[in-house]
Formats: C-alpha cells, sequence, structure tokens
C-alpha cells in the first residue's frame, strides 16, 4: 500500500505578516518556513503506519506544488521518514490550480491514499484535499481523527458535529486529515537527516491550469481597544460589565 | 441571478446556522438580483422547511431520503451539483463547517466554480464578484476576486445577524437522479455527545488552560459553564496532556470558534490559540501574569488566579441570573 502525503511550505506560524507596499501582496521576504501544520500529522501518521510491520503500508511519497524555496521543507519530510519527494515548479496562491498540480501527478500514479491536512495555515482554504478527489474522481473523507488499517482495508475515524463516525472506505481515495491523526508531529532524527540528503526529490514542470481566484489586496484587522481590567476580589462588577455593558450574558 | 444556499440539517432540524446562511444568501441576492432557493438533503419534516421561508428562501428544493448513510462527499456533491445546474444558480451559500469543507472544494471542480472559503462579510462587489476572507489564521484580512462565472462561497458560524423577513416559500421536492443509498464510504458506528452543549453551537464558551494546573481542578468549570449554559474548551497544552480531550481544543489547529462569549481561564493566549478564538464577540481573560499575551486580545480581564476567580464568578452569575 502507498501513501502519496501533499505538503504546503509555508510561513512559521508566528511570523508577523507583512504586505507589499500597495498591500497587493504578501511580503515573504526574510520568513522561517515550515511543513504546514497538519500537512506534518498526515506525514507523521503516514510514516508510522509505514514502520509498523503488521500494517500493509510499504512507501510514502511527499509532494508539493511549489517554488524551490519549498524544498528545505521537502527534505525535512523527507528526514522525518518520507521514502521520496516530488515538487511541482509552480507559484500560486490559488486553491484551484494548486490543486490541478496535485492531481495531474497523483493521476499518473497508484497510490492507494492521498492524504492532505484539513487547511493550511497560510491561506486557511480547506479547499485543495477536496478538489484533488473530485479532480480524479475517488472519494474523500474530511474531518479524519484517526486512520489505520486492518485486513488490508483502511478504517477511519471523522469527527462530526457532535460526535464522532467509524467507516471504512475503498482504495483510492483521499483523506483529509486534522488534529488528533498523530499524536505530535515528529520530529527528524540526525540519522533520518543524514539519510534525508540521498533520498530522490524530483522536480517536475507544472501543468496548465486557469485559477478559479485572485487576490486583491490585503489589509490587517483593526486594532482592538484595550482591555478592559478588573479587580481579582470585584468579580461581581465583571458580571456587571458583561450584562449591562458588553450584553453578552 | 439566483442563489443556492445549501441548509444541512442535524436529526431532521435546522439550527441557527443555517438561518444564517439563508439570511447572508438573501443580503447576496440583493446586491445580484434573483431570487434565493434552499436546498435540503435527508428527512425534514414540511413545517421545518418552512421556516427558511421566514429568513428569505422563496423556494425550498427537498431532497427526501434516509440518510443514515451519512455523509458521503461524492454523493452530496452530486446532489448538490445538479440543484444548482438545475435552479441555474449563480452563486451558491454553504457552510464553512465540517461538511462545508468537505463539499465545497468538490463543488468547485465539478461546478468549475471559484471557491471563496470562510468569508467574513457581504461581497463587496458582485461584478467583478470581490469578497473579503481571513487569512494566515486572522493575522490578515485578505480580499479575494472570484473569477469564474459560478461562484461558491462559504460561511462561518456566528459571522452573519440572523435577519427575519416574513416571508414563505414554496416548498418543492427535488429528484437529483442519484441513489442516497449507493455511498462508497460506509459508516460502521456512530458515537454521539450526548446532553452536552456543542462546542460549535455554543454561544457561551468557557476555557481552561495550563494555569488550571491539574486535570482535578476542572469540577468548578464545569459548574461555571452549567450556570452560563456555555460549552467547555481548552487550550492545546491541556489536550496534549490529555487532560481534557482534543475535540475540546480551540486553536489553530483545534476548532476555530466564533461564540458571543469567551472565557479564558489560565491560557496565556499564544498566537496560536487566538486564532481559534479571535473572533469571539467578547472575550474575557483570568491569568496571574499580567503580560500574558491574552490581555492584548480579551475585552475583560483579571490579573489572578483562576482557580479562585471561576467559583466566585459561578456564585455571582447565579445571584446575577436569579434576580
Amino acid at each position: 500500500m502507498k501513501i502519496l502525503v501533499c505538503i504546503s511550505n509555508v510561513p512559521d506560524t508566528t511570523t508577523r505578516v507583512r504586505f507589499s507596499n500597495d498591500a497587493t501582496r504578501i511580503d515573504l521576504e526574510g520568513v522561517q518556513w515550515i511543513i504546514n501544520p497538519w500537512d506534518e500529522l498526515a506525514l507523521t501518521r503516514a510514516v508510522e503506519m509505514k514502520e509498523d510491520a503488521s500494517s500493509p503500508v510499504s512507501h510514502v511519497t511527499v509532494l508539493t506544488a511549489g517554488s524551490a524555496a519549498a524544498e528545505p521543507t521537502l527534505r525535512k519530510a523527507l528526514a522525518i521518514g518520507a521514502d521520496d519527494a516530488i515538487r511541482v515548479d509552480c507559484v500560486s496562491d490559488d486553491a484551484y490550480f494548486i490543486a490541478a498540480q496535485i492531481a495531474s501527478v497523483a493521476g499518473n500514479r497508484d497510490d492507494d491514499m492521498i492524504l492532505c491536512g484539513i487547511e493550511s495555515s497560510d491561506y486557511n482554504g480547506s479547499s485543495v484535499g477536496g478538489m484533488v478527489s473530485e479532480m480524479l474522481q475517488i472519494p474523500s473523507v474530511s474531518a479524519i481523527s484517526s486512520i489505520r488499517t486492518e485486513d488490508g482495508k483502511v478504517l477511519i475515524t471523522r469527527d462530526i458535529d457532535g460526535g464522532k463516525e467509524e467507516l471504512s472506505v475503498p482504495l483510492p481515495f483521499v483523506g483529509i486529515v486534522q488534529k488528533g491523526i498523530a499524536r505530535e508531529p515528529r520530529i527528524a532524527a540526525m540519522r533520518g537527516i543524514m539519510m534525508a540528503r540521498k533520498k530522490p526529490l524530483q522536480v517536475v514542470p507544472a501543468t496548465e491550469a486557469e485559477p478559479l481566484t485572485a487576490y486583491r489586496e490585503f489589509r490587517l484587522p483593526d486594532p482592538k481597544p484595550p482591555c478592559k481590567m478588573i479587580a481579582a476580589d470585584n468579580v461581581r462588577e465583571l458580571v456587571n460589565l458583561l450584562q449591562n455593558e458588553a450584553k453578552v450574558l | 441571478m439566483s442563489i443556492l444556499v445549501y441548509t444541512e440539517n442535524w436529526d431532521g432540524k435546522f439550527k441557527k446556522l443555517s438561518l444564517e446562511l439563508v439570511s447572508y444568501a438573501a443580503a447576496v441576492a440583493e446586491k445580484t438580483g434573483g431570487g434565493v432557493t434552499a436546498l435540503s438533503i435527508g428527512r425534514v419534516e414540511h413545517d421545518e422547511l418552512s421556516k427558511l421561508g421566514a429568513y428569505g428562501a422563496s423556494r425550498v428544493l427537498s431532497v427526501d431520503g434516509d440518510q443514515s448513510g451519512g455523509l458521503d462527499n461524492q454523493l452530496f456533491t452530486r446532489i448538490i451539483a445538479g440543484a444548482v445546474e438545475q435552479t441555474g444558480s449563480k452563486v451558491l451559500v454553504m457552510a464553512h463547517n465540517n461538511s462545508g469543507k468537505a463539499l465545497a472544494p468538490r463543488l468547485s471542480v465539478r461546478l468549475k466554480a471559484g471557491l471563496a472559503a470562510g468569508v467574513t462579510a457581504l461581497p463587496e462587489s458582485v461584478d467583478p464578484f470581490i469578497v473579503e476572507r481571513k487569512v494566515f489564521s486572522g493575522k490578515a484580512f485578505g480580499k479575494i476576486r472570484v473569477l469564474s462565472s459560478t461562484v461558491i462561497l462559504t460561511l462561518p458560524q456566528n459571522t452573519f445577524e440572523v435577519k427575519e423577513t416574513g416571508g414563505e416559500a414554496i416548498i418543492e421536492s427535488f429528484d437529483p437522479g442519484v441513489d442516497l443509498s449507493s455511498a462508497a464510504t460506509e459508516i460502521r458506528s456512530v458515537k454521539k455527545q450526548e446532553g452536552r452543549i456543542l462546542l460549535t453551537d455554543a454561544e457561551i464558551v468557557v476555557s481552561g488552560g495550563r494555569g488550571m494546573r491539574s486535570p482535578d481542578n476542572w469540577g468548578p468549570l464545569e459548574e461555571l459553564a452549567e450556570s452560563l449554559g456555555a460549552a467547555l474548551a481548552c487550550s492545546r497544552p491541556v489536550s496534549d496532556e490529555g487532560w481534557r480531550p482534543h475535540e475540546e481544543h480551540t486553536g489553530q489547529t483545534g476548532k476555530i470558534i466564533a461564540p458571543n462569549l469567551y472565557m479564558a481561564f489560565g491560557i496565556s493566549g499564544a498566537i496560536q490559540h487566538l486564532a481559534g478564538v479571535s473572533s469571539s464577540k467578547c472575550i474575557v481573560a483570568v491569568n496571574t501574569d499580567k503580560d500574558a499575551p491574552i490581555f492584548e486580545a480579551a475585552d475583560y480581564g483579571i490579573i489572578g488566579d483562576a482557580l479562585k476567580v471561576i467559583p466566585e464568578l459561578t456564585a455571582e452569575i447565579r445571584i446575577a441570573r436569579d434576580k
């Protein structure tokens, strides 16, 4: 069983967001890049399954659609335990365009599972995984908090509003994963980092696709008025303010 | 330009979110012209369906059927796409929740319709179609232009005010030509949380962080939640430590919520936590550290020990509510 993990190269979560002078672009100068946190969990789970001798998972490939700046992130994914990496050479902030790149690569492979994080921490669209599945005309399951194999079948736990569902899904499929899928993202060990240097990283040209959206302009959120402080021995005043000023009680 | 709004049901009932979606669709229709059609999938009673009319839907299409197969993304995509095509809708409005996130991207591909996910307001213009959404986990807003002639918008909970129009909808059954029982995914079991307010539905949320010091200290927080009719949440370290289930984790990688009132006890307010709660209408923070970043996001703050403040707060709320 083979797994393709789609990863997005994103600015570190604590990065301050800055724009170009005309605010039409995000300024990415000097940004620290990381694997999108949800994709990192997907990768961790994929590698865990590969290492589990009782699981039929035998191979994990990581795939990203991005510029050469994403390659250190791909190397990190290889260090975590992926067997090989593919980068589609392109730059876009349109989810449809990115999904078309992934689908174009995945459509020519025979992976059994395509895993994606439920959103990326840059554009937060929760879009790419679902789009890939529709482009490939294969099932998708979203909000996955657990995934395992049993007798060659893939069993999934999915979060629904107010509960959980256990389900099985035919292969191949796109699994869109969220928190819970792995306990913690795996940190690459020194041996993994050494081995990653020798693992294959293939760069492929972008396929043609018409973007469906484009960003026009960015802005920062409106500044918040300062926090009103209340003395710790005057909890009654807090209740009074919540009732009569904020009107939320 | 007619608009289709997909209104999901929960055991045959709609929620406030459903009405928010219809109200939003009606407000978009004022800009685009044309009527609002709501689509319902599964067994929903006539009276429940007619509620949607009172918020601006002029037509309700109902795909009556057994829903025990759960949400099969391919099947639901086919049904919703069929309704968009049949009604000639140019805008599709859906919830930015679990099912919306699962379906909207598939629909985007199927309909060749640009997706603006998690919009924060009404479109700024409809020709060209420009609408604002949050990016970088709430650290910025971006105006996105949808380039295709059909547009899909997903709206997060508690983003748009419900507006009653007092209208009436014509309710029609809709045959999507799709067999609801032909799902590729097979549900083996379902576990539902009983008798508690859902975190994503709650108007008030009380949340505990490491400042609660031990999982054994949650009793008073539960009591406070009960006195307020609130749901419980927690910070990431608390769920990572296994003090609380991961379903309660709010923050960037956990649940993103927007209640009317969010109360954070012993939570320092790391940027990842704020990403999940900053859309709350009012934030209260209780923390011993006066420099904790949570106070920059909060509307009201108390510098003090959460374990001391919580029982006092419960008592004061009970007094205030009894008045």
